[in-house]
């Protein structure tokens, strides 16, 4: 099968994008355009106490200013976060009250307060600025130290000492008898650096209002748009799910941060009712870094027991993680339930304990980036067992391998069942391709250039697939995470994909046609897909979490089986033969061991026409199917970085970056390597360059690409991957696992492990830039 | 309001437009060519880049009116009739695209970079284009394959 699984078939969607004919949100203008522009808070926390319209309204074009009195008053609801997490002690976390528009409190800088609407994109700008806002200013907690302070600011006033929840994973008596039987144990102070995601293409919303039917229609950046239609009607009271249509048309990147529902779509498509014009929202850089949601900021303190044979004897993990000024969507799991089941690592470790303090600061929302979680707890896990390591002076390969997880499925202590997976031979793999035995030679041979040179692994677990309903549900999720689809035969043949899944660069309309060209043996090009749009699609959960393949594509796989045994039923009733001898093959539906066949697109037409169908079936070839996984996948991998220090500046320069990974079942290794190549670079990106920065009062000190360090193409190496694909998903039709976010998740406990290596001190933390590793370099001596 | 004109994809257009009308809006909003993309607001990421007068610039930060009688090609007009560019075909074959949105620019970009070079008679090496790529910023590809592609390209340019 030329163009089926395991074919590096080129992207179908290449062309448009190639050529200038992608139709991203803010390519559209609809008639009757009018622009929003968003009065933003510039302060981190002050009350609202008046707000003077009259000389924007003032302006020629403006149409009109809203406020948050306006849009409660009007009874859109305040947003919410999908995930209840119950704190150790039985209560539920403390949610604070999100107002799309800010009445009574601004909490960070950035938050909106007033909208204005006028009749271009340049004038809604200026006019907002006219808007005066009469603050007062109030004590800001700019950071998770400032906001757990005795006697700090109270941000929420159902929050005592901004905090949300303390939320406990694991058996902390065990753990703590794990420990104290240890031989070694090892320490780490870490923090996980806050970053900004930064889909290169800014967030948008075209909210239109049609008066006479009472709908809305919703053009917006997103990677799930039936959620957004869902919480839309359900929460924020907008209209009811068959009064609005959400389309999410090309979307430049997502990373997480396009997952939410923010205030700015809420805004438009109340506006867009308020002043009975279509209404436009397009961010700009800065206004993405200051309304984006935040990944990471996590402070951990954690302790790992070792037995003198280097086995794990318990692992406690104490972690305070910044939430933000308001709890957006998914804002609650992402410390919790993605984050502590990971602790486990590719390690068999019977006792492990995870404490998790949440809290509010005066900053944007915190929320899911790339990994979610996951890369938190990889890079605790495997900073925890390099160091370990070193100070018990073992081969840190070798202490990975005395601990991996060897038989299948294997039950963690934290919730997780993996259930399939070979980390012995893909540490040997990515051994192997990195060349670790030549490795002392080549750090020879660097120090007579007066560099240093260091070697890190990380080997990592994550659970993607997000998630099965049932277990998400008990866990507090307010949402089942299944996925949908429809495979419609048409009547000449050619196949329509309906999916949930919604692609934003990760090649959907390649990948989830060359799953149908191999069931049904037929060219790539019959087969288009249909995604992003409520209308269209009947219902879906969307991508995120490495989901659209092991949840999405399985979706598709149920409804071609429903499809496959349609298309026997009416070849065998046609040919006279039975269902049991009909196969698929080469564009034909043939009876086996026969010259009898018919054409595929015989069979769709048959469907429709209808003339001569088995007695009890409804004509049409069109299947839907929903499914439900019943565990997480559980992609792995080994990465390994080595790195060349200049001893003198602190620079940096990974020499050499290699990943070997399990991602089950591979689809299309051009794309599956493309994504690794992409996570990988944030990766690096998180332990190299970037890093959000707030002032102690609030203020975005880095809020451009002029201060926030991007990866760039001459900062990052060329990558050297191979895949192994003998431990195939058990529980999904396909055995795929999702290959999204494995590199931001391995990558940064490679190259940070690589660089302490390198300079011989294990005090170093994210971002390594040069200043940051010349000091540690001083500091060691 | 000042009237310009200038040449964009080989046609004659025109247009009175306010003073402070960037050249990018001018493309997106006026000529309703939506293949040039912003993506940031500080000319870092390139996501903007046609080519003036055969050069390479940054369209959000041009003014359309310092460009008078200037001839323009965007993403839309790289294409000779029905065939791609080497630059486009060289980026579908390598997948040097995911999102895409940086892709206009990262072509516009790399074309005149190879023509630099191949006027100049100098080797363009994976580390020249590394560093040529300074000005356009991707966050899907990791750049792996969009080095790859311009690559392709240039042996084919």
């Amino acid at each position: 099968m030329k163009d089926g699984i395991g074919a590096p078939v080129k992207r179908k969607e290449d062309k448009r994008f190639t050529t200038g004919k992608g139709k991203y949100t803010d390519d559209i203008r609809n008639d009757n355009q009018a622009y929003a522009a968003f009065v933003r808070s510039p302060y981190a926390h002050a009350k609202v106490k008046g707000i003077d319209t009259s000389a924007a309204m003032a302006m020629d074009g403006v149409i009109d200013v809203l406020n948050g009195q306006q849009l409660t008053g009007d009874g859109i609801g305040n947003i919410i976060c999908g995930w209840a997490i119950t704190s150790k002690d039985g209560s539920p976390m403390n949610m604070g009250a999100w107002s799309a528009l800010a009445t009574e409190k601004v909490r960070y800088v950035g938050d909106a307060v007033a909208v204005v609407i006028a009749e271009t994109q340049a004038l809604a700008r200026i006019a907002a600025e006219a808007v005066e806002v009469d603050y007062e200013e109030l004590p800001v907690a700019a950071h998770i130290e400032a906001a757990m302070a005795d006697g700090a600011p109270q941000i929420h006033d159902n929050a005592p000492g901004n905090q949300i929840y303390d939320w406990e994973l694991g058996d902390e008596a065990a753990t703590d008898a794990g420990l104290a039987n240890a031989a070694h144990v090892t320490t780490l102070n870490i923090t996980n650096n806050r970053l900004s995601p930064n889909p290169m293409e800014p967030r948008s919303a075209i909210a239109t209002y049609d008066d006479a039917e009472e709908h809305y229609t919703l053009y917006t950046t997103s990677q799930n748009p039936h959620v957004a239609r869902l919480v839309l009607s359900a929460f924020y009271n907008v209209a009811p799910e068959h009064k609005l249509r959400v389309i999410a048309p090309d979307v430049g990147g997502g990373f997480g941060a396009k997952i939410y529902i923010y205030p700015e779509e809420i805004t438009c498509l109340w506006a867009s009712m308020k002043t009975n014009r279509s209404i436009k929202w397009t961010s700009d850089r800065s206004e993405a870094f200051l309304t984006d949601a935040h990944g990471r900021d996590h402070v951990t303190t954690a302790h790992m027991g070792f037995d003198a044979d280097g086995k794990i004897t318990g692992f406690k993990i104490d972690t305070l993680a910044n939430i933000g000024a308001y709890m957006s969507l998914f804002s609650s799991s992402v410390p919790t339930y993605l984050y502590a089941p990971l602790m486990s690592g590719q390690y068999n470790i019977q006792n492990i304990h995870c404490n998790v303090r949440t809290y509010y600061t005066n900053t944007v929302p915190v929320d899911a980036y790339r990994g979610a979680g996951r890369p938190e707890a990889t890079y605790l896990v495997e900073r925890m067992m390099e160091t370990a390591a070193r100070e018990m002076g073992m081969d840190p390969a070798e202490l990975r391998r005395r601990n991996f997880v060897q038989e299948f499925p294997h039950q963690t202590p934290v919730l997780m069942q993996y259930d399939a997976g070979d980390f012995p031979k893909i540490l040997q793999m990515a051994q192997d391709s990195a060349d670790v035995s030549g490795f002392a030679a080549r750090k020879a041979e660097a120090a007579k250039r007066g560099k240093l040179r260091g070697l890190g692994y990380s080997t990592f677990i994550e659970a993607c697939g997000l998630a099965p309903s049932k277990a998400a549900g008990s866990l507090g999720a307010g949402v089942g995470l299944w996925e949908s689809a429809e495979v419609r035969v048409n009547p000449v043949g050619s196949i329509e994909i309906l999916t949930g899944s919604h692609s934003h660069g990760q090649g959907h309309e390649t990948t989830f046609a060359q799953i149908v060209a191999d069931r049904f043996d037929l060219p790539v090009e019959n087969v288009s897909i249909v995604h992003g749009d409520t209308d269209k699609v009947q219902f879906g959960m969307g991508t995120y979490g490495s989901r659209s393949g092991p949840v999405g594509m399985s979706a598709v796989v149920k409804a071609m089986d429903k499809v496959e045994a349609k298309v026997k039923k009416i070849a065998a009733h046609t040919l006279e033969a039975s269902e049991d001898d009909i196969v698929i093959e080469g564009g034909e539906v043939k009876v086996a061991g026969t010259d009898k066949s018919m054409a595929w697109h015989e069979v769709g037409l048959a469907a429709y026409v209808a003339h001569n169908l088995p007695d009890d079936m409804e004509p049409g070839l069109k299947e839907t199917a929903f499914f439900d996984p019943v565990n997480f996948s559980f992609p792995s991998g080994a990465f390994i970085c080595e790195v060349e220090v200049d001893p003198e500046t602190g620079e940096t320069e990974i020499v050499n970056f290699t990943s070997a990974d399990d991602f089950g079942t591979i689809i299309n290794p051009m794309i599956v390597e493309g994504q690794v190549h992409g996570g990988v670079t944030q990766g690096i990106g998180q332990a190299m360059l970037e890093q959000v920065v707030y002032d102690d009062d609030g203020q975005l000190l880095n809020g451009s690409y002029m201060d926030y360090a991007m990866p760039r193409a001459a900062d990052v190496p060329s990558y050297s991957i191979s895949h192994h694909e003998d431990s195939p998903s058990p529980n999904n039709p396909l055995g795929v696992k999702g290959c999204g976010e494995a590199g931001a998740i391995g990558a940064p406990p490679a190259v940070i492990n690589a660089i302490t290596d390198a300079i011989g001190t294990n005090d170093l933390a994210m971002p390594a830039t040069p200043q940051a590793v010349w000091n540690a370099i001083q500091a060691a001596k | 309001m000042t009237n310009i004109n200038m040449t964009v994809n080989g046609k004659a257009v025109s247009g009175d437009v306010p003073d402070e009308t960037l050249l990018s809006e001018f493309l997106r909003e006026n000529l309703r060519l939506t293949g040039t993309h912003v993506g940031c607001d500080t000319s870092q990421c390139g996501a903007c880049v046609v080519h003036v007068d055969g050069k390479a610039i940054k369209s959000c930060s041009t003014l359309a009116v310092a460009l008078e009688g200037a001839d323009v090609t965007t993403i839309e007009g790289l294409a000779n009739g029905g065939d791609l560019h080497p630059m486009q075909q060289a980026f579908n074959d390598n997948h040097g695209l995911q999102c895409g949105f940086c892709t206009p620019g990262m072509i516009m970009t790399s074309v005149d970079m190879v023509n630099r070079y191949k006027a100049e008679g100098k080797e363009l090496t994976s580390d020249a284009i590394r560093d040529e790529l300074e000005g356009n910023i991707c966050r899907c590809t990791g750049y792996h394959n969009i080095v790859k592609s311009v690559e392709d390209a240039a042996s084919k340019m």
